[in-house]
């Protein structure tokens, strides 16, 4: 196959993380020919979501952390000429350290299943799958388990194309249950069939937990969609109102976060948050409903009430919550769990705005404030691209970059230098900053954030379904150290295998990851081994997998503080600590607004119904509050079938 | 684009129009109303014109082929209620089709229901397309109304939710045949309020939880009954008082008088002679029946279709005579709550002072608590109530008239229940702030009136009803109108001092008053009309009154 690239581009680049593919998505929209690449062999960089095997091949990567052999370079310095230099990019990626794995389920029998290297192909960006019961009159009946899965095909080499062809796959399903079959004997596992698990392994009493051995998550390694950063969307959030405006939403599907959970006096209970919750909550008394009505509800306008709080802005959000005639679970939920502060150093005014985001986020898709996209967060990422190439871009993963070519005269950069020593030259390039090298990140000081990604059998706090996505923040045990914040997922979510729950832990670091994170991981999980003690300590969900690592968080990096770049060289920087991507967005708008000040940042594309002038007004009406997002996404399509609403939200 | 699109509309409609008239009732017709009807399915006459098509077509097709067109509507009426899911005239049509189909489908539909109410919850339409849908299929009550707890649960502002409750709960607990109709178990009772407190305190504004709420705690119609029979010897006149207005006549309600056990046919008419939905009826007696020969004459009335009846006995040297129920006795005047368990009231009343504390503005807590205090005990709580309704009319100033109302309405009640204890015909009502006069049905024997120092306007037709009334002392109000004071026999003592009345034409109900020789008329804006003493010299000729 020749590699070959066009040589002649408007921008250039390196790296495909959340802002980067934003910025790629918002230049080729406004019409720039945009060269997309990244060295790796996967979307996403420290964005990106593996399956399992994915994951350890990952990971053996960054442990055979020496290797550095380098194929067959072309030199570049041949390349450039006598009134150029060269800004040589970093061979190695360094973002990635301490990588801890720990394996807690058995690994006896059949344990000879290859670990595959997955990377080259990505499941998550194949296939995603809309479970909809369709009200068409003509197959209700018959067909009310059928599936409808739109499938987008995409060449593993290249652009991405935007033919998304939807096929009625009743017969992928079969074949797919069809392959379920062969592989694990004794499990009819499809997320979209829950309704028919078997029963055998139910009747026995005490209920027996499912025992799951590491030869079966390897098995079924490929229903793992394993994030290397936990982000949710706010539903009122940067990013969800950038899907929403540029029409990218179509190509992701997400689900509502169902559980806001808190952890008090060694339990996790559920903290009700919207009105709902606080109506169906069982333990709250009826005062304390009113009271934590009452508080919420001040905070949605609270700076309309400053009589309400003026005397309180010196204190602690903590303080002023004491005054509010909450009892203490009531300011443990209002914040830890909603304004998601820390008992020290928030203020009352930030605790209140907090607070209030929170809120307006609420009711949106549905009773919690954020959203979690199917497969997983490098979902997103990779949806930007594929908006990318729609409007031109083109997608070269593999390709490294050996350097930047700089004109001495001008000082600018003019082009870039490949591993095939081939020259590209573009006006703009964006860079990654774990691309650039040491030299040029001397003076570079960097964060780092702690995570741990588990693979535990039940869900924290079980309750009838077993479909629940959650979020809970673990208050730090000494004042001034850092909460953690822990996401469990669901089989549903399409990010874990069936009876198992993906949990990620977040926090930014004070020492290794493990370190930071092994005391709340014990008290939330037992080790798989030390089961069959007693009751109390079955009540806890197992832990049978767990990885432990630091990753690098550049966010508060300025671009000022790296060495020699030229002016139209721009640094993206890799994820951040917090929960949301409102610091991607910004940064992805802010350069592209740097780069292209008279352009607007990704408008909606163009509809090409809109050409006809049957269209506009024949809109169905909102018909509830979760179906926002459709009445823009759908607009194009007209409204086919009332499930869109469930299509893309499916809580 | 738009007015191209409305012409093309217009004249698909013209065109489905003509061939309607012309009888080219096919599928041509279907196909055209569609067109229209997909794009604004609220064209009723376009929906009629596809049930005529439909009907024809069903006598002239083959089954198979009527199956397919049932389908296409089928399907065809979903993609309208995709475009107007609150669409009369769509969900009509369904109603329509499904309940002319032999067979319907009736779990298909209910899951549309549910599929509609999950994209919004609301939607009344749908709710009693569900109800239909329910009805027919006989869906157990217990099903649905585990399918209202989970929308409920969703978002408690619902009030179709908690309306269906209220229709599903008393037929999932009949009642024994004996008790009340419609009212529910201790039990489920208590659970109910349970559910609803949480609502009411989690959102106190929340109108749906408080209405509902007022449904648990009321209590089913009154039983029609005859309340009081009064038998006047001088104005040979029998007076009826009913537990609700109705209209006496031979093509409504009739009314079977029996004197002395014989039938007797009379005239009935009402107080102020319109005839008129009432609460009170009378008729003039033939002298026969009421002569001194016999030691009493008994008098019965049966009112057939209330299934109810009364006696009163006329004692020989009586000028009168009458039997009436008691207000306090029949709980006239809790009708507002029921009378069930005043356990349950108190407990339901601590909760509301409890939730009133945290929101003491919150206007539907304070009337839940004064509907629940009178519920308990209308005198014991009276002086409280009268506190609360001050509270309500400064937190809802919008509904200041409607709450002076209901006000006076409970102390006219209050005084009702005072008078009865007290065993006399003598109604103090003054200083009382009454801005309107209610339940005077209840005052047929009333003799004494006092309605001074009020904020009366208008002394109304059903005042009419006390036909025992010898004094009325209403001075000082805003009285403009002299409807009620009307065809009252025994009326001798008129007072109307500092009111408003304009015109002497106002006075003219007063003729009909054949006793009356006191009017007191000082104070009022007639009296400085011109002629005033010679138009009340012609009026009321044997009238003494005063004008200043």
């Amino acid at each position: 196959m020749d590699n070959r690239l066009p040589t002649e581009f408007d921008v250039v680049v390196i790296g495909t993380g959340l802002p980067e593919s934003i910025l790629a998505a918002a230049c080729s929209r406004s019409g720039q020919r945009v060269l997309h690449l990244d060295s790796r062999s996967y979307y996403g960089g420290n964005w990106a979501s593996f399956s399992f095997s994915g994951l350890l091949s990952w990971l053996k990567e960054y442990q055979q952390n020496s290797d550095i052999g380098e194929e067959s370079t072309a030199a570049w310095q041949d390349m450039i000429h006598e009134t150029e230099e060269g800004i040589t990019l970093r061979k190695k990626d360094e973002t990635i350290q301490h990588t801890e794995v720990f394996c807690y389920a058995s690994q006896d029998v059949d344990g000879n299943i290859e670990e595959t290297d997955d990377l080259q192909k990505n499941p998550s960006w194949v296939a995603s799958s809309t479970l909809i019961k369709p009200l068409d009159s003509a197959c209700l009946s018959e067909e009310m388990h059928s599936l409808y899965v739109s499938s987008y095909e995409v060449p593993a080499k290249g652009t991405p194309e935007n033919n998304g062809e939807v096929t009625d796959t009743a017969e992928t399903l079969v074949k797919e249950e069809y392959c379920g079959y062969k592989t694990y004997k004794h499990r009819v596992s499809d997320g979209a069939k829950d309704e028919i698990k078997p029963i055998l392994e139910d009747n026995s009493d005490p209920p027996k937990r499912n025992r799951i051995t590491y030869s079966q998550i390897v098995e079924e390694g490929r229903r793992f969609n394993i994030d290397l950063v936990s982000k949710l969307l706010y539903s009122q959030g940067l990013l969800i109102d950038l899907l929403i405006k540029s029409n990218v939403s179509r190509y992701a599907e997400f689900k509502n976060v169902t559980r806001i959970l808190a952890f008090r006096e060694g339990k996790v209970e559920q903290v009700p948050c919207s009105r709902a919750d606080v109506f169906n909550s069982k333990e709250l008394t009826v005062v304390e409903k009113r009271m934590l009505m009452k508080f919420l509800t001040f905070c949605l306008d609270y700076e309309q009430h400053p009589d309400e709080y003026q005397a309180f802005t010196q204190c602690s959000f903590s303080e002023y919550l004491k005054t509010k005639k909450l009892t203490p679970s009531l300011q443990h939920f209002v914040l830890h769990s909603i304004a998601m502060m820390s008992e020290s150093s928030c203020t009352t005014i930030e605790g209140l705005k907090a607070t209030k985001n929170f809120l307006q986020c609420l009711g949106k898709f549905g009773n919690t404030p954020f959203l979690f996209p199917l497969y997983g967060q490098g979902e997103i990422p990779q949806c930007f691209c594929r908006m990318c190439a729609v409007f031109g871009g083109i997608y070269c993963l593999r390709h490294k970059v050996q350097c930047l070519v700089v004109d001495k005269e001008s000082g600018r950069c003019k082009a870039i230098i490949d591993h095939l020593g081939q020259r590209i030259n573009a006006k703009y390039f964006i860079v990654e900053d774990s691309y650039l090298s040491e030299e040029t990140c001397s003076n570079v000081q960097y964060e780092q954030i702690s995570r741990a990604v588990l693979i535990t059998d039940q869900s924290i706090l079980k309750t009838d379904s077993d479909q629940q996505i959650s979020i809970l923040i673990v208050p730090p045990v000494e004042p001034g150290a850092c909460a953690v914040r822990v996401t469990e997922l669901c089989s549903s979510t399409m990010t874990c295998m069936k009876d198992t729950c993906l949990v990620h832990l977040t926090c930014s670091s004070s020492k290794t990851a493990r370190e930071d994170l092994e005391s709340v991981v014990k008290k939330l999980f037992t080790p798989y081994a030390e089961t069959e003690i007693d009751k109390e300590e079955l009540a806890k969900p197992r832990l049978l997998w767990a990885l432990y690592f630091n990753m690098r968080d550049s966010s508060g990096v300025s671009r000022s503080s790296y060495n020699g770049l030229p002016s139209n060289v721009y640094v993206c920087t890799g994820p951040d600590c917090g929960l949301g991507n409102e610091h991607a967005v910004k940064q992805a708008e802010t350069l592209f607004k740097e780069i292209f000040p008279s352009e607007e940042f990704c408008p909606p594309p163009p509809n090409p119904e809109d050409v006809f002038f049957d269209g506009d007004d024949k809109q169905p009406e909102p018909l509830g509050a979760n179906t926002i997002i459709i009445a823009q996404l759908e607009s194009s399509e007209g409204s086919k079938n009332l499930e869109s609403s469930e299509k893309h939200l499916q809580n | 684009g738009q007015e191209l699109r409305l012409r093309v509309r217009l004249l698909g409609s013209i065109s489905a129009f003509y061939q309607r008239q012309a009888g080219e009732l096919d599928e041509s017709v279907l196909e055209l109303t569609s067109q229209i009807l997909g794009a604004n399915p609220d064209f009723a006459t376009l929906w009629n014109c596809r049930r005529e098509v439909l009907q024809r077509l069903e006598v002239q097709k083959s089954p198979e082929e009527l199956a397919a067109l049932v389908k296409a509507e089928l399907g065809f009426l979903e993609s309208c209620l995709r475009v107007n899911p609150k669409s009369y005239g769509t969900w009509h049509h369904r109603c329509w089709l499904l309940g002319r189909l032999p067979e319907a489908n009736w779990a298909r539909e209910l899951e549309l229901c549910a599929r509609f109410l999950e994209v919004d919850e609301r939607n009344f339409h749908c709710w009693d397309y569900r109800r239909f849908v329910a009805a027919q299929a006989a869906v157990p009550p217990a099903e649905e109304l585990a399918f209202t707890d989970s929308l409920i649960t969703r978002n408690f502002s619902n009030y179709s939710s908690w309306h269906y409750r209220s229709c599903l709960l008393p037929q999932l607990h009949p009642q024994p045949d004996s008790g009340p109709q419609g009212r529910l178990p201790e039990d489920v009772l208590l659970k109910e309020l349970e559910l609803v407190q949480n609502a009411f305190f989690t959102d106190p504004n929340d109108q749906s939880a408080w209405f509902y709420h007022r449904w648990l705690l009321g209590r089913a119609d009154p039983q029609d009954a005859l309340h009081c029979l009064h038998v006047s010897r001088d104005e040979a006149c029998l007076t009826v008082s009913f537990s609700r207005p109705l209209l006496v006549g031979s093509r409504t309600e009739t009314l079977l008088l029996l004197v002395d056990e014989s039938p007797l046919a009379v005239a009935w008419r009402t107080p102020d002679g319109r005839n008129r939905p009432s609460h009170v009826w009378l008729c003039d007696l033939p002298a026969t029946s009421l002569n001194d020969q016999l030691p009493q004459h008994t008098f019965r009335v049966i009112w057939t279709a209330g299934g109810a009846q009364k006696e009163c006995v006329l004692l020989k040297g009586r000028q009168e005579g009458w039997c009436r129920d008691s207000a306090t006795d029949e709980q006239l005047f809790r009708c507002e709550l029921s009378v069930e368990k005043s356990t349950v009231l108190q407990s339901e009343l601590e909760s509301c002072k409890e939730l009133q504390e945290l929101e003491p503005e919150n206007k539907w807590c304070l009337l839940t608590i004064i509907l629940l205090m009178r519920a308990l005990d209308p005198l014991q709580y009276e002086k409280e109530t009268l506190q609360y309704f001050q509270t309500l009319k400064a937190v809802d100033p919008m509904r200041a008239a409607y709450l002076d109302d209901l006000r006076s309405k409970f102390l006219l009640e209050n005084s009702v229940l005072k008078m009865e204890y007290a065993e006399v015909r003598v109604l103090h009502l003054g200083h009382k702030d009454l801005t309107v006069l209610c339940h005077l049905e209840q005052l047929l024997l009333i003799t004494h009136l006092d309605l001074s120092h009020n904020r009366l306007r208008a002394l109304p037709p059903a005042l009419a009803a006390l036909r025992c009334l010898e004094v009325l002392q209403a001075n000082d109000n805003t009285i403009e109108s002299l409807d009620g004071v009307t065809n009252l026999p025994r009326l001798q003592e008129l007072f109307l001092c500092n009111n408003r009345l304009q015109q002497p034409a106002v006075l003219q109900p007063l003729a009909s008053c054949p006793r009356l020789v006191l009017l007191n008329l000082q104070g009022n804006p007639l009296c400085q009309a011109v002629g005033i003493s010679e138009h009340l010299a012609e009026l009321l000729p044997s009238v003494r009154s005063s004008l200043t």
